[in-house]
């Protein structure tokens, strides 16, 4: 039914635009001492201030304003000298003041940049994507629709309220229009999100965790004709939680712009909502009047204005760039380019280093997370972060399997019965009582009768024709159930054979 | 009769054994149940609670317990102070019944004190009025004759004081709340340097305007509250972080020998009654004559202070009271199956807020928005800063400012209730002050020959130089008092034979 | 002259989220004209080398420390709700966007 994805680009210039909401690990709030525990029950975690009471008043919390300098410096930006908050007047049920606290025409941070790599038909190219602004302001609260068939907002006989998130500081990051993608607007896009992922996860500013919604990222799409100046109508799609969702909405977004403009069709500047099972995004309720915001500077908080030194301390203590790291990483294991996409293209860097990190080699941890450990997680529709099996779990394994303890059948099956939850490997090891052949007289019967079997191939190997071996070995391993070490069967057979 | 005297010499007759707290603060509760009736300047009496307070301020007493020099005297305060789980309503049927969850850092403050809160004063919704005729409970009556206006929109502070049912008040003043009212019924008010007195429990009204301070009979008393709430908090990121300057000290000695007083040209003649400016000519003669130096200082901006108020307390008014919304606490009105929150709030809030907050809301939503912010509450920004000049200015020729408080003296109850224009004027004098966020004091300065009703004279002094006010208030009470020979209370008319 | 329509004053209304009666919108508009006519004349003197001032004092930098404070118990958080189901505060259904 839909257009081809080739189609689109062959006409269409896509423009991207992203807002990347960040939740920032403070213990307490933006604006008051209440706890921010993701998942407590509700209602426990509020105050006279995020409830927005009568006579409540706001005073900020310093570490939100340091993690924020330091999301700035790390995204190339510049520190305001002054910088205030500004109250956004709308209402809604979910605010409790009926406006938000935020930044608006004095942001704390504004003009940087954030550079990304990514694998196109002629290797590795950057893309630079400009921030505009990192601004600061606070959660909302959550809603539950009650009634009606489908818990959606729509169709819903009433609402129950939580305030807990009510007030969490909340880091916005927006890009300037980023140009010039092509057909990579979609990686450009997911790149973008997953590399401010890793350098906030450096920061240790947030646990950026996209499913938790700590981490929310707001695409914006227009497309214009190859050759044209003129700029499209956008769209905002919403509720992308996570980094593939990212890459699928926005080129949902582009196939859905396209279709509208070949029709003839008008784009309509609206927000959209990603719809994580049809991969496609839902129109949100457009609003028969402009919302004004009201903006004004918020009298209850006075101007940031930090101090030089304050800014250039944190800038020196700033950690090493996630893409120096890769860089440094990718030499230290002598990875080569299109290898290192794929880890971080699965996302299985950080847990690659923290299994090399307990003693892994290199090249066998990769293969494990990227091979055995990446199949099962795409079967299940999840990361291999995600599966319960950790770093430790694969350098155990690594371990065995140097040790001569496991064969790579059986570590694989290892594997498996950990991310069924069986036990760590150990446990597994014990429980399925698995255990490598290495009985040389268990494994020189299981050689004789291979031999028995194939006594012409076993003449091949005694007048020195070596690779002939590999069917004996073979045999013997389906004898042995592939609990031998081949390495171990292959030495005693060519000494059996005379070689 | 005790209660006829001042909370000063309460407090000795306390220290000396005289009377106890109980018995003191039972006295006001006998006279507020005999007169309130006719004041009507109580929303809620606590009667229960302020005979516990004043018990257990005995009771530390008799322990020998070093107590603070208000300790079991007995309090007023105004109904838009939060006091955990006694009913504030803000003379506003929106918060019918809400009892707060906390309290207020000057109720926190009193209760550290050990002073006695008998209940909730009356005032103009959300302290909006200068007359407590906007109160959704009806108004108070002016104890010098009922039929008259108390002020506002702290009347009901004010009349408890001039009723002698209660020694001490506390007030707020947006524009001229505390002194306004303190004018027309003879009475001391005072507006502490913006930042003074913490705003944290005081349900906002405009922000970067509001302030709360002491209301009492005499300077001294004023004084010896003012010094009880003030202080820096770190709850209220307005608060000035600094000592507080020596305020009683100042009060027991006036003296105001070789100081500069000037006289504010724009803030008399035309629009002012000619008793009103009898009255404050003599006590200028009168300080004169204690040696002061009265020179004539003019303020060409203040002209533009009343047009400027009335764009930023509406501004800020449109969006401090958007939080009362039906979702959280307060009224809720039209609540059926099939109604919508937003329905729900159109109608509690069409419901809840009265003529005049509705007025003042939706001015302040035309201020703020799109396409006028500049020409309206960015002009009045302009403006704050010029009138702030002017003081500037002023304040190098003069120690202190002087002006009458109020125009006129009290006006009838339902005379000016059609237009707002003329009941905005009675601040025109107070508000200078607001917009610059300096101190200022209305204290009583006679009876106006025409109508036998109290006239204020005011005091303006520089932002933390509120000692200042004391010092020249408490000269010029000294000196009119011996002129006078009894307290102008004693002159108090409207309850008849019970005055 | 600041000319109020009746339009105007509905479209403020509603940003301000208060039902009013045609009567009323008459009214306030006709009164918010003679107003905003009054408060206009900050024009007169809002030159654009005075700076605004948005606080009376020259206040900057004042921060809390990062550290965890009491909360209210959700029984005195729900206290005065006009409704409340499962420890959360019951409110009508909401139109609009789904956050």
């Amino acid at each position: 039914m839909s257009l081809k994805y080739e189609d689109v680009i062959a006409k269409y210039e896509p423009v991207l635009g992203l807002e990347v909401h960040v939740e920032l690990g403070t213990a307490s709030k933006m604006f008051c001492g209440c706890n921010t525990i993701f998942g407590a029950e509700p209602n426990t975690q509020t105050c006279p201030v995020c409830l927005g009471l009568p006579g409540a008043l706001p005073v900020v919390n310093e570490k939100a304003i340091e993690y924020t300098i330091m999301i700035g410096l790390a995204l190339n930006c510049s520190i305001a000298p002054f910088s205030r908050f500004a109250r956004k007047n709308y209402f809604y049920p979910d605010m409790p003041k009926n406006f938000q606290t935020s930044q608006y025409d004095e942001p704390i941070c504004i003009n940087g940049f954030l550079d990304v790599e990514i694998d196109t038909d002629e290797g590795i190219k950057k893309f630079r994507v400009e921030i505009e602004r990192v601004h600061m302001e606070e959660d909302t609260g959550k809603s539950l629709h009650m009634g009606g068939a489908t818990g959606r907002i729509h169709g819903a006989d009433y609402s129950l309220l939580d305030y807990n998130r009510a007030g969490i500081p909340l880091v916005e990051i927006v890009t300037k229009i980023v140009p010039g993608t092509g057909k990579y607007a979609p990686e450009v896009a997911r790149a973008y999100v997953a590399e401010l992922r890793d350098i906030l996860r450096s920061l240790n500013v947030s646990d950026v965790k996209m499913e938790q919604g700590s981490l929310r990222c707001d695409a914006n799409v227009s497309l214009r004709l190859i050759g044209s100046d003129v700029l499209g109508t956008r769209s905002e799609t919403k509720n992308v939680n996570s980094l593939r969702s990212v890459e699928r909405a926005v080129r949902g977004e582009m196939i859905r712009h396209a279709e509208l403009l070949n029709k003839g069709e008008r784009v309509v500047q609206e927000t959209r909502h990603f719809q994580e099972d049809t991969g496609l995004t839902r129109s949100g309720r457009s609003k028969e009047q402009a919302e004004d915001y009201r903006y004004f500077p918020e009298p209850d908080l006075v101007p940031i204005v930090p101090d030089a030194t304050w800014i250039e301390t944190l800038r020196a203590a700033l950690p090493e760039k996630p893409s120096t790291h890769r860089k440094r990483l990718q030499e230290a294991w002598s990875v080569p380019d299109k290898e290192m996409a794929s880890m971080i293209n699965a996302d299985v860097l950080e847990i690659v280093e923290a299994t090399v990190n307990l003693g892994a080699d290199p090249a066998k941890a990769r293969g494990w997370w990227l091979g055995e450990i990446a199949r099962i997680a795409n079967e299940k529709d999840v990361t291999a972060a995600d599966l319960p099996i950790t770093p430790k779990d694969v350098a155990e394994i690594v371990a065995l399997v140097a040790a001569g303890e496991l064969t790579d059948k059986l570590a694989r099956q290892v594997i498996e019965a950990v991310i069924a939850g069986e036990g760590r490997p150990s446990e597994v090891i014990e429980t399925r009582g698995i255990k490598v052949v290495s009985d040389d007289g268990a494994l020189m019967a299981a050689i004789e009768k291979a031999i028995a079997a194939q006594p012409e191939v076993a003449e091949k190997v005694r007048g020195g024709n070596l690779p002939a071996a590999g069917a004996l070995i073979g045999a013997v391993m389906k004898e042995t159930e592939g609990q031998a070490d081949a390495a171990k069967v292959r030495e005693l057979l060519l000494k059996h054979l005379g070689q | 009769m005790i209660i006829k005297r001042n909370a000063a010499d309460m407090a000795a007759a306390l220290a000396s054994g005289e009377t106890t707290s109980v018995a003191l603060t039972q006295a006001h509760l006998d006279r507020i149940a005999e007169v309130d009736k006719e004041v009507h300047a109580f929303l809620h009496v606590d009667s229960e609670g302020a005979l516990a307070q004043a018990a257990l301020a005995d009771k530390k007493r008799a322990a020998g317990e070093k107590l603070s020099p208000l300790a079991g005297i007995p309090l007023a305060l105004k109904d838009v102070m939060v006091q955990k789980g006694i009913p504030t309503t803000c003379g506003s049927k929106m918060l019918e019944g809400w009892r707060p969850p906390y309290d207020s850092t000057v109720v926190s403050k009193l209760r550290a004190a050990d002073v006695v809160i008998l209940g909730k004063t009356n005032m103009d919704e959300f302290a909006m009025g200068s007359s407590t005729e906007n109160s959704a409970y009806g108004p108070t009556h002016n104890p010098w004759d009922l039929s008259r206006i108390p002020g506002g929109s702290g009347g009901g502070s004010s009349a408890s004081l001039a009723a002698f049912e209660a020694p001490l008040a506390i007030g707020t003043d947006t524009g001229g709340s505390i002194r306004q009212p303190a004018a027309v019924t003879g009475t001391v008010g005072v507006k502490p340097t913006y930042g003074g007195v913490s705003r944290y429990g005081l349900v906002a009204f405009s922000s970067s305007l509001d302030q709360a301070g002491p209301c009492a009979r005499t300077v001294l008393d004023a004084a010896l509250l003012h010094e009880v709430i003030a202080g820096h908090d770190p709850k209220d990121s307005t608060s000035i972080n600094a000592p507080v300057p020596a305020i009683v000290a100042a009060a027991k000695n006036g003296n105001v020998k070789g100081l500069k007083i000037g006289v504010i040209k724009e803030l008399q003649g035309e629009g002012y009654q000619a008793g009103v400016l009898n009255r404050f000519n003599e006590s200028l003669e009168l300080l004169a004559g204690l040696g002061a130096e009265i020179v004539e200082v003019s303020c060409p901006y203040f002209e533009y202070a009343l047009a400027a108020y009335y764009l930023i307390a509406p501004s800020e008014c449109s969006s401090n009271l958007a939080r009362f919304d039906a979702m959280r606490y307060g009224i809720r009105v039209g609540d059926a199956s099939g109604v919508s929150a937003e329905e729900v709030m159109n109608l509690t809030r069409e419901v809840g807020f009265g003529r005049e907050v509705k007025r003042r809301i939706i001015l302040g939503t035309y201020a703020l928005s799109s396409g006028y912010y500049d020409a309206y509450y960015g002009s009045a920004q302009k403006v704050r800063t010029l009138i702030k000049q002017d003081f500037d200015n002023a304040f190098l020729k003069a120690d202190v400012l002087v002006s009458p408080t109020a125009p006129t003296t009290a006006f009838k109850i339902g005379e000016k209730a059609d237009d707002p224009i003329a009941m905005y004027l009675n601040d025109i004098a107070t508000i200078p002050v607001n917009m610059a966020g300096i101190c200022g004091m209305s204290l009583p300065s006679g009876l106006a020959e025409e109508d036998n009703l109290p006239t204020g004279f005011q005091i303006m002094a520089p932002a933390m130089k509120d000692d200042r006010l004391y010092n020249v208030g408490a000269a010029l009470e000294a000196a009119l008092l011996s002129k006078w020979g009894a307290p102008i209370l004693s002159h108090v008319s409207g309850l008849g034979a019970r005055a | 002259m600041a000319e109020i329509s009746r339009d105007d004053v509905a479209n403020l209304a509603r940003l301000a989220r208060i039902d009013m009666a045609p009567a009323e919108l008459d009214h306030l508009a006709s009164e918010l004209g003679v107003i905003l006519n009054a408060v206009a004349r900050v024009q007169e003197v809002a030159g654009q080398n005075v700076p605004p001032t948005s606080h009376p004092l020259p206040l900057q930098n004042v921060y809390r420390k990062d550290e965890v404070t009491p909360s209210l118990t959700p029984e005195a958080a729900l206290s005065a709700a006009p409704a409340s189901e499962e420890q959360r505060f019951k409110v009508p259904k909401i139109l609009g966007e789904e956050a």
